[in-house]
């Protein structure tokens, strides 16, 4: 009962972050580089100019939510165990909402990398 | 542009690592929360380990929105894994959690892959169908 619990509030983390980065991506992309808007118009400018985006406000929500989710599962299990666990399955749904709805190029060198980081943390939860 | 790339994926890394072990060294000041009383989770801000993970992660937030806004979320997303190598760090260290020889087998793959995916391109080039049928392409 207290791992089905633990594990329903690890599935709440993974879908809402998977979209909440898929959105906040999203979001970026079209505001542009923001290293580059913050040294030609200031901090104030990136914050207002982020903050005013519809997508952004969306994922961030998202975000939110997720970071709750975040909170109660790790006052149920152990950090070690819930922050990877909650990593590696949130990998692989962003890369796979990557590729379909943002159609990034995901090629081998990414897919090995993201066969790499899956398998290593999922042994951090041994 | 390579140290530009170098900088952000350290900053998600470490400030991700390092807020969430603030936020469990905070969270096993208050307990566990039961699922009738979950509105207890919102007192957690309180807590000043909890507010100092949320400022950790506050930093991280600004620098993932930044590698974001210039690179690709496949490219981005293997720093933040690359967090949870500094999370089992100080997990072993600060939090006295047992970390076996698994886990730090499961470190090594993850270093590995954000070491690969890192020596490639970090933005997707549009395609060219893409360009052709693409009504922003001022070309």
């Amino acid at each position: 009962m207290n791992d089905l619990r633990l594990w329903l509030a690890i599935g709440a983390v993974v879908i809402a972050s998977s979209v909440g980065d898929v959105l906040l991506s999203k979001a970026m992309k079209r505001i542009g580089d923001l290293d580059e808007l913050r040294s030609k118009r200031g901090l104030l400018a990136v914050i207002t100019r982020v903050a005013s985006n519809k997508t952004f406000l969306v994922a961030l929500a998202c975000l939110i939510f997720s970071f709750f989710a975040l909170l109660t599962a790790l006052s149920w299990g152990d950090a070690s165990l819930v922050a990877p666990a909650s990593a590696s399955l949130t990998f692989i749904c962003s890369a796979i909402l990557a590729k379909y709805f943002l159609h990034e190029n995901v090629d081998r060198r990414r897919w090995i990398a993201a066969g790499l980081v899956c398998v290593g943390v999922a042994l951090l939860a041994q | 542009m390579k140290l530009k790339k170098v900088l952000i994926y350290a900053a998600i890394a470490c400030c991700n690592g390092t807020g969430d072990v603030m936020l469990k060294r905070g969270m096993q000041d208050l307990g566990p929360i039961a699922l009738s009383n979950w509105t207890h989770v919102f007192s957690a801000v309180m807590n000043p380990w909890v507010m100092l993970g949320i400022l950790f992660l506050g930093g991280f937030f600004y620098a993932y929105l930044t590698a974001l806004s210039w690179a690709d979320l496949t490219f981005v997303l293997p720093a933040t894994a690359f967090g949870y190598v500094v999370t089992a760090l100080l997990s072993a260290y600060f939090l006295h959690e047992t970390v076996s020889l698994w886990r730090w087998a499961g470190v090594l793959m993850i270093t590995c892959g954000v070491g690969l995916v890192s020596g490639g391109p970090s933005l997707t080039e549009p395609r060219r169908s893409d360009s052709l049928t693409g009504a922003e392409d001022p070309a």
